[in-house]
């Protein structure tokens, strides 16, 4: 609302600028002016026909340690609501609300429950609110809950650098082998990462969704997911174009970028279902990550077979596609709320389809043929190829 | 690929469907700058936990460790309560009539109310006379009983009473059913003898018996038409010497869908979730103990009475002067079943002596109560 340059021309009343500022003024009254009218008088009040407000109630996080449960809850109903008890496996516990009290609309607390949880067993709580509504939270395998301690770091470290850096350091080991391809070759590797980068901002918009569905109706998840998306690619668009478009080492950085965002969502994922207990994460499902993953340095070692980099730029490759992996376990599996996890895989999968776009014009400028290189036969299988391989390893994973 | 892996919904039947965000931390959490509620306090929350407004004290806290609702119902404005319904008998005006007949005349009104039937959950229902059970009727075998019946709820209702009587007067569609606004005066003799009880019987049946509409009906033997257990009938009759020894409480079983998905999230004896559980019902060593149970749960197929450490003598219905199972520590009642429980602590010792339903689900859910075993009740 402050765009002045959009505001009318002045009235010649007016004096100079600061008569402009005052012609903000009443729409803005007119607005106060009715609203208020409106909660002075109850104009509505003959549309409640005595229905009970609508409850929701979100269960963003749980903490499960020794002999208790905790959960950190968000009220989004139309009105104020009050938790006024709270069953663990239909039985009715005592439990304290931090902070006591009605919950406004969008508020959250933390409702902790002394409870004694059974390892690796399921639990459902239930919470009953004042109307006697019920929202559940359901602990499909209790297992308490992480805590930061070096171990623990250790092992998490462990599986998201098995996961995420040691298959894209794998992947860019084919650089040598690659460099000798030729333009059909090259058009090949290019599409093939155009094909698994389709597959990952499907993947990543899937699980955005998800987490969007999850979250409080307040935060109006889909649309939070596309918003971010889309600002995702349009910011990355901006810095990306700063000189030119990117080529060479610059765009296996914007193609690592992407994929890193990815792999941080993969992490996000496996950390948060090993946290829950819902996932037991064996040597299998690790190592079907891993090789899931391997595409992804070829993909970011296509764009710079034709420029010699240092080894350090390789190294820089493999941790910034790779390492996001270790940040999203370490972060997966300790408390994260839906709709920030939501957030920032929509980012995510703006961000990996821009790499798309540019890994797309890469290759068209890069053929003799313009425009005409992407429904090549090359380009299909190479694209395919990518997709497939993908979908293929995925399965080996799918819980 | 990775939804499967966010996926924490186990996929269970569910009022409105939520899924458990994924865990975490505290110590993480209480760095987390999300503008959220800070984790510090409860992680520092190392005490077991009570209401700051109802901490429960004493002996029967050890009892139940923590498995109860949590706060107190606030009775006065609910306008009764559960200690006092224990023993609230309604005998109505008793007039005689020209022919030596003994006439006794109750007063029942409709009353759509909300009530709270646990501490801070409010449910909307249909009342006789404001409470929930309705009034606890309670006459001689052999009197004439007219029941002045009015509705000023928002539906029609009835007074189906478990009893003998015309047809005209069975509270049943086209034989005193009442719209709103509307009047019937029920009329018939009391009989047989028993624990009966009452209840609306406009349909649908389900939804008026579970919002509400139920109560006692208890008819007291004419010790004079039962010379061969004379003793007997005068202690059951109200205002004898002989009942005045006895302990005489009404439970009525019953429980409260407050979801209406078909399932109830409330269970008590009289309405009220754990009220006998945070109040102890005071009970001599000296005097027997004799229950008028009545269950009219609704969406269970059964209901039960177990008592600890102990054995009752139990009459079906109340319907005999001799017990129809002797000696037993458990009862199952199907809805509108009802009876009788006779017993002492005479050779107990005193102290907390629990009753509960022994289907543990209902009783974890509110209905399980205790007995505060006293030498004497003052």
């Amino acid at each position: 609302m402050n765009g002045t340059e959009n505001v009318a021309k002045a009235p010649p009343s007016s004096q100079g600028n600061g008569g402009r500022w005052l012609w903000l003024l009443p729409p803005f009254l007119l607005l106060a002016a009715i609203v208020g009218w409106l909660f002075a008088t109850d104009q509505f009040a003959n549309l409640s026909r005595g229905a009970p407000p609508i409850e929701n109630l979100t269960i963003e996080r749980s903490v499960l340690e020794d002999g208790r449960m905790s959960f950190l809850v968000r009220a989004g109903g139309s009105e104020a609501m009050a938790i006024a008890q709270v069953q663990v496996d239909a039985a009715y516990w005592q439990f304290v609300q931090d902070p006591m009290g009605t919950l406004e609309r969008g508020q959250t607390a933390w409702i902790s429950i002394p409870y004694p949880w059974v390892l690796g067993e399921s639990h459902t709580v239930k919470f009953v609110t004042n109307t006697g509504a019920t929202f559940e939270a359901v602990i499909a395998a209790a297992v308490p809950t992480p805590t930061a301690t070096a171990g623990q770091l250790r092992s998490q470290t462990l599986i998201g650098a098995v996961v995420g850096i040691l298959p894209v350091t794998v992947g860019l080991m084919f650089y040598p082998a690659l460099r000798n391809v030729g333009r059909q070759g090259m058009t090949f590797l290019l599409a093939l990462t155009v094909g698994l980068l389709a597959f990952l901002f499907v993947d990543t918009l899937e699980a955005a969704f998800e987490l969007a569905g999850a979250a409080a109706a307040l935060f109006q998840g889909p649309v939070l997911v596309l918003s971010a998306a889309a600002a995702g690619f349009l910011c990355l668009t901006a810095i990306g174009r700063r000189s030119g478009t990117p080529q060479g080492a610059a765009l296996a950085f914007y193609i690592a970028l992407g994929i890193g965002l990815h792999n941080f969502g993969e992490g996000l994922a496996i950390g948060a279902a090993f946290a829950t207990g819902l996932a037991g994460l064996g040597t299998f499902l690790v190592v079907g990550f891993a090789v899931h993953n391997i595409t992804e340095g070829i993909g970011i070692a296509a764009p710079i077979l034709k420029v010699r980099p240092p080894l350090r730029t390789f190294v820089a490759l493999a941790l910034i596609a790779g390492g996001p992996a270790v940040l999203g376990i370490w972060i997966g599996s300790m408390a994260f709320s839906p709709q920030w996890a939501a957030l920032f895989l929509g980012i995510g999968a703006g961000a990996i389809l821009q790499v798309i776009l540019e890994v797309s014009l890469y290759l068209v400028r890069s053929s003799l043929s313009g425009a005409s290189v992407l429904i090549s036969p090359v380009s299909l299988s190479g694209f395919f190829s990518g997709m497939i391989f993908m979908y293929v390893t995925a399965a080996a994973v799918k819980i | 690929m990775l939804r499967s892996w966010f996926r924490f919904d186990p996929g269970r039947r569910r009022f409105f469907s939520l899924v458990a965000a994924a865990v975490g931390g505290a110590a993480w959490a209480a760095g987390n700058a999300s503008g959220q509620t800070s984790h510090g306090d409860h992680a520092q929350q190392e005490t077991p936990p009570t209401n700051a407004a109802s901490a429960i004290m004493g002996d029967h806290q050890i009892a139940h460790g923590g498995m109860i609702t949590v706060g107190e119902v606030d009775n006065a404005r609910n306008g009764f309560d559960p200690d006092a319904l224990l023993t609230d008998w309604d005998g109505g005006i008793v007039e005689i009539l020209p022919d030596g007949m003994t006439l006794r005349t109750f007063e029942v009104e409709v009353e759509d109310k909300e009530i709270e039937i646990a501490p801070g959950v409010f449910f909307p229902a249909w009342t006789y006379n404001g409470r929930v059970p309705g009034p606890s009727l309670r006459a001689k075998e052999g009197e004439r009983l007219r029941i002045i019946f009015r509705n000023f709820g928002s539906h029609q209702h009835s007074m189906h009473f478990h009893g003998i009587h015309a047809a005209r007067m069975d509270g049943v569609p086209g034989a005193g059913m009442v719209e709103p606004g509307g009047e019937f005066v029920y009329e018939f003799d009391a009989k047989p003898f028993g624990c009966h009880l009452y209840h609306c019987h406009a349909f649908p049946l389900t939804r008026h018996m579970h919002k509400g509409m139920y109560g006692a009906f208890i008819i007291d033997p004419d010790p004079a038409l039962h010379p061969e257990h004379e003793e007997v009938a005068r202690s059951r009759l109200l205002g004898t010497p002989e009942n005045a020894k006895w302990q005489e409480m009404m439970m009525v079983m019953n429980g409260f869908d407050t979801n209406f998905d078909g399932e109830n999230e409330f269970y008590a004896a009289n309405t009220i979730a754990h009220c006998y559980a945070k109040k102890p019902i005071r009970v001599s060593r000296n005097m027997p103990v004799r229950i008028y149970l009545i269950n009219v749960t609704e969406f269970d197929p059964i209901n039960s009475f177990h008592l600890h450490a102990n054995f009752f003598d139990y009459f079906d219905q109340g319907t005999t002067l001799t017990p129809t199972l002797k000696t037993v520590d458990l009862i199952m009642q199907c809805q509108a079943q009802r009876g009788i429980l006779e017993f002492h602590f005479r050779d107990h010792e005193p102290g907390l002596y629990m009753f509960h339903a022994h289907q543990s689900e209902l009783a974890e859910l509110g209905w399980m109560g205790m007995f505060d075993v006293v030498e004497d009740v003052t």
